[in-house]
């Protein structure tokens, strides 16, 4: 029982401690660098997501090995530990598992949504389209022939197109949360451990979901839920017991002199001169790195990035109340709405580059449109959100603690 | 939502009107230096070349390996590419044969290199392939094994070995994921020591400059006839590049 969490939730009483804990949240308060990085991961997602172009340079993905899929679901991992630790500890298992439960169902109808706009896209590419240069391409859409075999797949979660291999991802960590949880609140540590020998044994005996019509799911549920688990440990107390490693001056070396390691192997995909200067014997003991078991590579550069962050950017930095950064606090507050908002965002911007056969120009002007789209919106729901709590016909707090951090 | 979709569409149309119009560019099909560099070297090709000994290319791949239509394997890239060739070393015997596997995978062709090269005794193979692997999505580890087994076979029967990676299909990326393929076949290149022809930034490279429109659809053969014409001899080029051979030499003798 060593969590962070104070028994009264409500209570507004920043405490004063002086040094600081680096990621704990005292209770009643938002981290909001938490908010702000997962609104920059999903910033990154939705950019990543449509074709490359100038923006995509700026995605952290072009700097070292690790991506915005492990900023998400690291947070996403904290902040449901966090949420959902509470209300077992005021509600107890069953109305918290229930709760989570809700959520589930939520992210699942919004995956289902997300289909179905994405086979409006591609039935209308598919009738459309013609080209003889492209006709084994053209051959990936001869599954909308099978549409009663593909809907039924896509609804069990086996069949995922492009880009929506996420929230099928957190179903499957979600699902395992109330246990979880349960298992943290006693023993964190071990839960740590057991997450971590399911992580190993991913590698050892190759555990994968089958996906449709062949192959695995992209973001193997095995191997991420060691990220999620992790997140979840950081909330309960694991990131204040790491407090001595996260100071030390050692850690914060390594972690640096990694990320610039990580840097310049990127730096030799993107600049082939560069090559020749990459031993080969890294190379071969380096290469795969594997994005669908969460290579091991990835999660230490992560690990790396997130100890650096969390060194230079204190939680009481004044920045993170000024405007500027007002957009990515209120997209990563409404993450759910926001990343389902960005998918299609990504296909509809995708569809109107590839009908008017757009230029960078346009390309630039769609991404950035996109941003302030998704940013518009994060500021109507928050409003509405303070608009609805208004009418005080109930109390919020229960239903607060859904909103607040459990989105994915 | 109506008004930020109209204001997103506003923005559209102003730079739409602001971009000058595409016109139908005389395709010039420049291929960056960098995307055919390469140290992997032919030995094999520059044995021949050396010798003036005929060279026997063959191109193993898939469905965009070839065109249909009547005219169609005249003016697919090995047509094209043979064609090439033979204009830049003149004198040197120079034969082009196409094998195609439509809907295989890398595994599934890998399978039969052995017997192809056991028959042919080609002195370079150009191996096509990459689509059909990102099509199923085939585990990519799968995938590099199965290269790797490829690439060893035709190397150990003998023969140069050039890869060449998928199609760029902008209509195509929100339905085929060809990154981990891409990825995959430029770390296995590297690794035996073979080139690359990255058939993918080459094309993207092509599509940016608007030298093709690969958005576009169309009906007729024209523009891919016209790609393929290109890639032919971009890969006539890559095969000069990459064994240091100079056919500057022929015209000495």
């Amino acid at each position: 029982m060593t969590t962070v969490i104070a028994p009264e939730p409500d209570s507004k009483t920043a405490q004063p401690d002086v040094k600081a804990p680096p990621l704990p949240v005292v209770a009643g308060e938002r981290e909001l660098r938490l908010d702000l990085f997962r609104g920059l991961a999903l910033w990154l997602i939705f950019v990543d997501h449509l074709p490359p172009n100038i923006l995509t340079w700026f995605t952290i993905r072009n700097y070292g090995f690790s991506d915005a899929t492990e900023i998400f679901i690291f947070i996403s991992g904290y902040t449901a530990a966090f949420v959902y630790s509470r209300a077992m500890e005021e509600r107890g298992f069953i109305v918290a598992g229930a709760r989570i439960f809700k959520r589930i169902w939520q992210i699942y109808v919004a995956h289902i949504f997300l289909f179905m706009i994405y086979l409006a896209e591609i039935s209308y590419i598919a009738t459309s389209f013609e080209n003889p240069l492209y006709s084994e391409e053209m051959g990936i859409l001869d599954f909308l022939k099978h549409p009663d075999i593909t809907i039924v797949q896509a609804m069990l979660l086996k069949f995922k197109p492009v880009n929506m291999d996420v929230l099928p991802l957190y179903i499957v960590l979600m699902l395992f949360l109330p246990a979880t949880i349960w298992l943290m609140r006693r023993k964190p540590d071990l839960t740590l451990v057991l997450s971590l020998a399911i992580y190993a044994l991913t590698w050892e005996l190759d555990l994968a979901l089958p996906a449709y019509p062949n192959g695995v799911w992209v973001f193997n549920p095995f191997a991420w839920q060691f990220l999620f688990v992790f997140g979840a440990w950081c909330a309960l107390g694991g990131a204040k017991r790491m407090a001595r490693i996260l100071a030390s001056r050692i850690t914060l070396g390594l972690s640096i002199a990694y990320l610039v390691f990580a840097f310049y192997v990127t730096l030799t995909w993107h600049v082939p001169q560069l090559h020749g200067y990459l031993p080969r014997w890294l190379e071969s003991w380096m290469y795969p790195i594997n994005k669908t078991d969460l290579d091991v590579l990835r999660f230490a550069h992560f690990l790396a990035l997130a100890m650096v962050t969390v060194r230079f950017l204190r939680k009481d930095w004044p920045g993170l109340k000024s405007p500027w950064l007002r957009p990515l606090i209120l997209c990563g507050q409404h993450s759910l709405e926001i990343f389902c908002l960005g998918v299609f965002l990504a296909f509809a911007g995708h569809f109107l580059l590839v009908e008017t056969a757009g230029g960078a120009g346009l390309h630039f002007v769609i991404s950035m449109t996109g941003i302030v789209i998704m940013s518009c919106t994060a500021w109507l729901l928050s409003w509405y959100k303070v608009e609805a709590s208004k009418g005080g016909k109930r109390p919020i707090a229960a239903a607060s603690a859904d909103m607040i951090g459990s989105s994915p | 939502m109506k008004r930020v979709a109209g204001i997103a569409a506003a923005a559209v149309l102003v730079v739409l009107a602001a971009s000058p119009a595409h016109a139908e560019a005389e395709h010039s099909c420049t291929v960056p230096a960098y995307l055919l560099a390469t140290e992997n070297p032919l030995p094999k090709i520059a044995e021949a070349f050396k010798a003036r000994a005929p060279m026997r290319v063959l191109v193993v791949g898939s469905r965009s390996s070839a065109l249909s239509g009547p005219d169609g394997t005249a003016r697919s890239y090995p047509a094209r590419f043979e064609v090439a060739l033979r204009n830049r070393l003149p004198g040197i015997e120079i034969s082009v044969t196409t094998d195609l596997h439509p809907k295989e995978t890398a595994a599934d062709v890998a399978g039969k290199l052995e017997k192809i090269a056991g028959e042919q005794h080609p002195t370079l193979v150009v191996w096509q392939t990459g689509t059909v692997d990102a099509m199923r999505a085939i585990d990519p580890d799968d995938f590099r094994t199965a290269l790797d087994d490829g690439i060893a076979t035709l190397q150990k029967a003998g023969a140069d070995v050039i890869l060449m990676n998928l199609q760029y299909s902008p209509r195509m990326e929100t339905v085929l994921a060809a990154s981990p393929y891409l990825d995959t076949m430029r770390v296995v290149t590297q690794e035996r020591s073979v080139p690359l022809f990255d058939r993918f930034s080459i094309m993207r490279a092509w599509s940016e400059a608007g030298d093709f429109d690969l958005f576009a659809q169309a009906r007729t053969i024209g523009v891919a006839a016209r790609v393929h014409d290109c890639i032919g001899r971009a890969l006539a080029k890559l095969v000069i590049e990459a064994s240091h051979i100079n056919p500057a030499d022929l015209g000495v003798r």
